[in-house]
């Protein structure tokens, strides 16, 4: 049953500059979970998804992927170790077509990991096969959502670290992107969603770690969250 | 008719050449955002490497082309070679350190090719099969020639298929525009960047090799291409292969006819050319907006403090270098006094850069001004000297007004290229105006006037302006105009939104700066004696960023503590040794791997460490 999980997050701490963004993260995501990072605007959320894949200049810590110790890695080699980074601000390569997008994130399959093809991807995001030859430039928002997440895909991770998905989109594509991240959770994939809308997150996460100035402040069953109107208020209302 | 057709011919096939140049520096450019100097240097081993080569197996087709393929090989295996030296160390840096680290290759290869090669031209081996020619409406043209038209359009198609049809392609166009996403998609930025490294000097490469048949090959070659790939690459619009063909073809029919309607200001037109281009498309024919890198200058400068006591030191250095003559021979006193105006140079770069947070590779143009308008003055008016050292900053002012009316228009990467196209443009036109300026040979007998030989009395004469000047340009730094300087440095945008025109204040910036370097440069012409071209030439502006960059950039004394080091040191390294470029190329390359972030971030990466 302690099983080790397959991320495992330890004192992680992160500079920008001189300023000191997280003081101090631990979480955990267990093989097959759905964890949901939240917390308000600021509190750290992205900063800690960079800082495990790398993309944080200046970190400290530990991160274990599988009880391996990956905390000094470069973005790349955490990428071929089955960890795929969805950025919230999406980073489509405009100049780009779809297609061309999904090869750049191109990675030979993985032993324990879903194996993606453009054609499962266009399966999973129908909207996408419609404009295979488009460039990025030429997209709507929720469109480039898709793309950037099926660029990743087809890296084929184990695990996803997905920022904030549901951003800036429109209703309906929002009910879009949960129904893909259940999908990706009946595959076997563990994903990391940080999240500020609450109703997603419940819809998709089996739990929640809730970050405040760059701490963990309260971990535990997405359902537990819901039903602690105490810590919501405390951690996450307005 | 013909001729006209023949001239239109020749331009093409010197479009070829510098297409091939230009798209490896903008391949480079584009994935890497680094400028690099070196590239003409590849161009100009590429053209050595294929005349040994040719030497020995180019009297067969299949010698020389294979000698030609061998060298572009070469080239690139070097470019590849520095990539992973240098480069790779270099990418987070300010684009200062990334331009100068460049610079340094280029002086030890100029070096090391000399050692190699020696420092005569050498003629190569024509092209066997194509040593004849056509005729062309009864006007004959080289075969050779012809085959390199085709050879520019071949080269462009299969650089096309290159990047749109295959992997490698695709992942360099991701990398072009994210970086950072490509890496995080599993990419190793490293390899993609050693492996554009090795395609980008191996066109080049190409390019020099295929000079060998047409042209001497010489020392001179690195420079003057690399100088006009730049024009290429900023005409074309920075990244863009496509922009890159058209202005080839465009400055290859610009030089064709030029040379018939101007042939004293040819070098002049293509860098006329540039500044209007930057002007009428402020990202060239093709760029586009998103693709100007940021200026990080500013990164490299924390905000300047009066400081309490400085008053004190100034004025005990002061009388310290007052009493010099006192104790120090006639040697030690032109040293002394060269270190003085090298010190004014270099602070008033440091105002552009320190405070401006605009870095310019073109500064010795004024300094060059400076010098020549005071040369000038005693030689075709007999001014005396303390008119034409009063005409000196004023000359040097007046064209850095000119020149910055353009230049401020641009940031960043730009703005160091508009700065280099003017110096270029300054020291083309006294390269190439003879009759006026002397050219090559520069104007001699500009000593001062009996009451002011004497040595010690020419040293107290230049403490006095440069001290003054000095005083002046420290004002400034601390006076509304140099915080608003300063603030425009930091963000533009912030600024302005204030209402601090920050155009004007940089435009009078460089002015200012510009007539500062003038009088220094009108006192070293009275010091030597003499002025020659090279005063104005590139490398001269390069030396004026390295004494910047030595001093530091965080405090105003910086670059005078720079100027005096680097003096001292080029003083004494051509003193012992003939391989004074190979030693300052090491210093440079040194220096910017020492302190890639600048002498401040590796101070707070002390701090953070300690």
């Amino acid at each position: 049953m302690t099983a080790a999980p397959l991320l495992s997050v330890q004192s992680l701490e992160a500079w920008y500059g001189r300023a000191h963004i997280l003081t101090g993260v631990d979480l955990t995501v267990g093989r097959g979970e759905v964890v949901a990072l939240m917390g308000r605007n600021g509190a750290g959320k992205t900063t800690t998804l960079k800082a495990i894949m790398g993309l944080v200049e200046s970190r400290r810590g530990r991160v274990a992927l599988d009880s391996r110790d990956v905390s000094s890695l470069p973005p790349h080699r955490m990428a071929r170790l089955g960890v795929g980074y969805v950025p919230e601000d999406r980073r489509i390569f405009a100049d780009l077509t779809v297609e061309e997008n999904l090869e750049v994130g191109r990675q030979p399959p993985r032993p324990g990991a879903p194996a993606w093809t453009p054609e499962k991807l266009f399966a999973l995001f129908p909207n996408l096969a419609e404009m295979r030859g488009r460039r990025g430039t030429r997209m709507s928002g929720g469109e480039q959502q898709m793309l950037t997440l099926a660029r990743t895909l087809m890296g084929n991770p184990s695990l996803l670290l997905l920022d904030e998905p549901s951003e800036g989109l429109a209703p309906i594509i929002v009910r879009q992107m949960a129904d893909a991240v259940r999908r990706l959770k009946a595959e076997g994939l563990s994903v990391l969603v940080s999240e500020q809308n609450l109703s997603f997150a419940a819809v998709v996460a089996d739990r929640a770690s809730v970050i405040e100035k760059g701490q963990v402040r309260w971990t535990g069953a997405m359902a537990d969250l819901m039903a602690d109107e105490a810590a919501r208020r405390a951690y996450l209302a307005l | 008719m013909s001729f006209l057709l023949v001239q239109a011919l020749s331009g093409l096939a010197t479009a070829a050449t510098l297409f091939l140049v230009s798209s490896g520096l903008t391949i480079v450019f584009g994935v890497t955002r680094i400028v690099n100097f070196a590239h003409g240097s590849f161009y100009m081993l590429g053209a050595y490497l294929g005349w040994s080569l040719i030497e020995r197996f180019g009297t067969t087709p299949a010698g020389f082309w294979g000698s030609v393929a061998a060298a572009a090989l070469g080239a690139g295996a070097l470019g590849a070679a520095m990539e992973a030296g240098l480069l790779r160390r270099l990418y987070r840096s300010p684009e200062l350190f990334q331009l100068l680290g460049t610079f340094g290759v280029v002086l030890v290869l100029q070096d090391v090719t000399s050692w190699i090669w020696g420092a005569e031209d050498l003629l190569g081996r024509r092209a066997p099969g194509l040593k004849g020619s056509v005729d062309i409406l009864g006007q004959p043209f080289p075969l050779y020639d012809l085959m390199l038209i085709g050879l520019g359009p071949l080269v462009l198609g299969m650089l096309w298929l290159l990047f749109n049809r295959t992997r490698w392609g695709t992942l360099v166009r991701a990398a072009t525009q994210d970086r950072g996403m490509t890496a995080a998609l599993g990419v190793d930025p490293a390899r993609l960047f050693t492996g554009v490294l090795f395609l980008g000097s191996a066109l080049a490469g190409l390019g020099g090799a295929l000079q060998v048949p047409r042209e001497a090959v010489n020392l001179h070659m690195d420079m003057a291409i690399v100088v006009e790939a730049f024009v290429v690459v900023v005409v074309g619009g920075m990244g863009s292969l496509t922009g890159a063909f058209l202005a080839s073809l465009l400055i290859g029919q610009l030089q064709a006819f030029g040379i018939l309607i101007f042939p004293q200001i040819t070098l002049v037109l293509v860098f006329l050319f540039m500044a209007v281009v930057l002007v009428l498309r402020p990202h060239g024919l093709m760029g586009r907006a998103e693709e100007i890198p940021p200026t990080t200058a500013a990164s490299l400068a924390p905000p300047l403090s009066a400081g309490a006591g400085v008053g004190l030191w100034a004025a005990l250095l002061l009388a310290g270098l007052a009493l010099a003559p006192l104790a120090a021979g006639d040697y030690a006193l032109i040293v002394l006094t060269e270190m003085i105006i090298l010190a004014l140079m270099a602070a008033s770069l440091h105002l552009l850069i320190g405070l401006g947070g605009l870095v310019s590779f073109g500064h010795a143009a004024w300094f060059g001004l400076g010098a020549y308008g005071a040369a000038l003055l005693v030689k075709h008016l007999g001014a005396p000297m303390p008119l034409a050292l009063a005409a000196a900053p004023l000359v040097a002012g007046v064209g850095a007004l000119v020149a910055g009316w353009f230049c401020v228009r641009r940031s960043g990467l730009y703005f160091a290229m508009l700065t280099l196209a003017f110096a270029q443009i300054v020291w083309s036109v006294t390269f190439q105006w003879y009759g006026f300026t002397g050219g090559d040979n520069g104007i001699v007998g500009v000593w001062p006037p009996p009451w002011a030989a004497g040595k010690a009395v020419y040293y107290w004469l230049t403490l006095a302006l440069c001290a003054g000047a000095l005083a002046l340009l420290r004002r400034a730094a601390f006076a509304p105009f140099g915080y608003a300087l300063r603030a425009g440095r930091d963000s533009a945008l912030r600024a302005e939104s204030v209402g601090i025109d920050v155009r004007r204040h940089q435009w009078f910036a460089f002015a200012l700066a510009g007539s500062a370097a003038g009088l220094a440069g009108g006192l070293y012409a009275f010091s030597k004696g003499s002025v020659f071209p090279t005063l104005m030439a590139v490398p001269a502006s390069v030396d004026a960023l390295v004494m910047v960059l030595m001093g530091g950039l965080q405090t105003v004394s910086g670059p005078l503590a720079g100027a005096a080091a680097f003096h001292l040191l080029e003083a004494e390294v051509m003193r012992v040794t003939d391989w004074w470029r190979l030693a300052l190329g090491l210093v440079i390359v040194a220096l910017v791997l020492l302190f890639p972030k600048g002498i401040v971030g590796f101070l707070a990466d002390l701090r953070r460490r300690g």
